[in-house]
């Protein structure tokens, strides 16, 4: 990076440091912290979409869509993390490779499933095999947030079924009573009320999730825990310019930091959405808000 | 979401218009002296260099990609790489499994490392391996009890801090480590497991398995493999 890099073995102290700070390997781990931030941000938003349509299916009126709702919600809480990790974004994969590969190349005529080897042709293949690093790495990302908002998914549909029954009868009583719809107590009344009950459960989802990243090295994509385990691990002289022993303390402690920075952050700012969704609500904090105000 | 992958899936379309073959040549990047992340964060190693000549030899455009060793074989059935370079000794279990090219290194003697003047008891003591490895199942039918870590980097660490007895892992990998760290030392006899390294294969790609058979093979006569193997210190030449 500097040009007083060029021979580290000549150098000491914090020059030395500025360099082995400033490696290819060291910018992999700072746009790692980039990579969990990004999926952070895709997966919260779509994990909270799948959580709705699950709770608004689990307590339609209609019996299939409130069985399939329910069976979601069930189904996934149920699987291991690791498991859904492991088997599910590779049967995902695969089911996607196999429309394709019925599509493209329809007189294909070998068998897909050869023993254990999963073969389509080479047209079908997503990304294709001679498509560049980054389409993969892009490809295994969606996968990712794909299955990260699928599981959250399944727990936000929980609580947010929760916190729709939890909105006082009485309201929508009067909703009714004013000659609303069916979908317009629900849309005018249920739905801005029940954010305050689902907010602590909520919450909960997206600190765990923040700590869940380190899965993603299961699908190849190299989050922030692979790099600093990769980095801090001793290094001899004959395959670096910049040998250390084991640091591996050193790098998950600045994780450590990471994470509780970013989970005090996030409490900070969680606590000022609940303080604004309490606003003028039928609740004992609302209740409180008011009479702080009069 | 869906709009996200369809994108993808046309980025990825568009970016294949030109048709070469490109083979995805999948490793480990933690096992020096074969394969390893260099401080530019490519992948390096006797396995690179090895790999990136056989497809030269070969007439392929080859791509590394790293890969958990846990999840390193499913990974290559289901498609997501063509190829294994990763220090995989060729057994009869991986190859019910995959499929392997020819060893491009000889059966390499596994070797035993402990601390400086210990007394390890093969047969009862502790011995660390890395999960899924020849080593492991070797320790496991020893009677010595067998402490299994995910990676190669934290067999060693457990022998430092005296969780296990010693470690036992290919000569080549330990070699490097006895010679820095003049607290740790080989022990006992080397013991020789497995049949070589090989690259490993989808059985149903039996095609590219003779391409890459052949450059291997060409290697050998013109004695380019035995040159590398010096080079990295891998072990005995052919």
């Amino acid at each position: 990076m500097f040009p007083y890099c060029s021979d580290p073995n000549a150098i000491s102290g914090l020059t030395w440091l500025s360099c082995y700070l400033t490696t290819g390997k060291h910018t992999s781990l700072y746009l790692s912290f980039l990579t969990v931030l990004v999926l952070l941000a895709i997966t919260a938003p779509v994990a909270l979409v799948f959580g709705f349509g699950g709770a608004t299916a689990a307590r339609s009126r209609f019996a299939p869509l409130s069985w399939l709702g329910k069976g979601y919600i069930g189904i996934v809480r149920g699987v291991p993390d690791i498991a859904f990790f492991l088997f599910f974004v590779i049967a995902l994969d695969q089911a996607f490779e196999y429309l394709r590969h019925k599509i493209k190349c329809p007189d294909w005529d070998q068998p897909i499933r050869q023993g254990n080897d999963f073969v389509v042709c080479a047209a079908a293949k997503l990304p294709l095999g001679d498509a560049p690093q980054w389409v993969h790495e892009t490809y295994g990302f969606f996968l990712a947030v794909l299955t990260f908002s699928i599981i959250f998914g399944a727990f936000a549909a929980n609580v947010l079924y929760g916190a729709m029954q939890a909105v006082p009868r009485a309201q929508i009583e009067t909703a009714e009573a004013y000659g609303m719809s069916h979908g317009q107590s629900f849309r005018r009344i249920l739905v801005p009320q029940m954010w305050v009950y689902a907010l602590p459960g909520l919450s909960n989802l997206w600190m765990v999730l923040i700590k869940a990243t380190p899965l993603l090295f299961l699908l190849g994509v190299e989050d922030i825990v692979y790099w600093a385990r990769e980095l801090g691990g001793t290094k001899t002289p004959k395959f670096t310019d910049y040998p250390h022993e084991d640091w591996r303390m050193w790098y998950f402690g600045a994780l450590l930091v990471f994470y509780l920075v970013f989970t005090r952050v996030s409490e900070v700012v969680l606590a000022r959405v609940m303080r604004r969704l309490t606003h003028g609500q039928a609740t004992m904090g609302g209740e409180a808000q008011r009479k702080a105000a009069a | 979401m869906k709009h996200l992958l369809i994108a993808t899936a046309l980025a990825a379309l568009a970016a294949g218009a030109a048709q070469a073959q490109t083979v995805r040549m999948g490793t480990e990047g933690a096992y020096p002296p074969y394969n390893y992340i260099d401080d530019a964060g490519q992948v390096a190693g006797f396995e690179r260099e090895l790999g990136d000549e056989l497809c030269k030899r070969a007439g392929l455009t080859c791509e590394w990609v790293t890969n958990d060793w846990d999840s390193i074989i499913p990974n290559l059935v289901s498609g997501n790489y063509d190829t294994i370079m990763a220090g995989m000794s060729i057994t009869d279990e991986r190859d019910e499994v995959i499929d392997f090219t020819q060893n491009y290194t000889q059966p390499d003697p596994s070797a035993y490392l402990a601390k400086a003047g210990a007394e390890v008891d093969f047969a009862g003591g502790v011995i660390a391996a890395q999960t899924g490895t020849i080593q492991a199942s070797h320790v496991a039918s020893s009677g010595a009890t067998l402490l299994e870590f995910a990676t190669p980097e934290e067999t060693i660490g457990a022998v430092r801090n005296g969780e296990a007895d010693a470690v036992l892992a290919d000569r080549a990998y330990l070699e490097p480590i006895a010679a820095e760290d003049a607290e740790l030392d080989f022990v006992g006899e080397d013991v020789l497991i497995g049949g070589g390294v090989g690259m490993g294969l989808r059985e149903s790609d039996a095609e590219l398995k003779e391409k890459f058979n052949a450059a291997i093979q060409s290697m050998k006569d013109d004695g380019s493999l035995n040159a590398l193997i010096t080079k990295w210190e891998i072990g005995a030449t052919f």
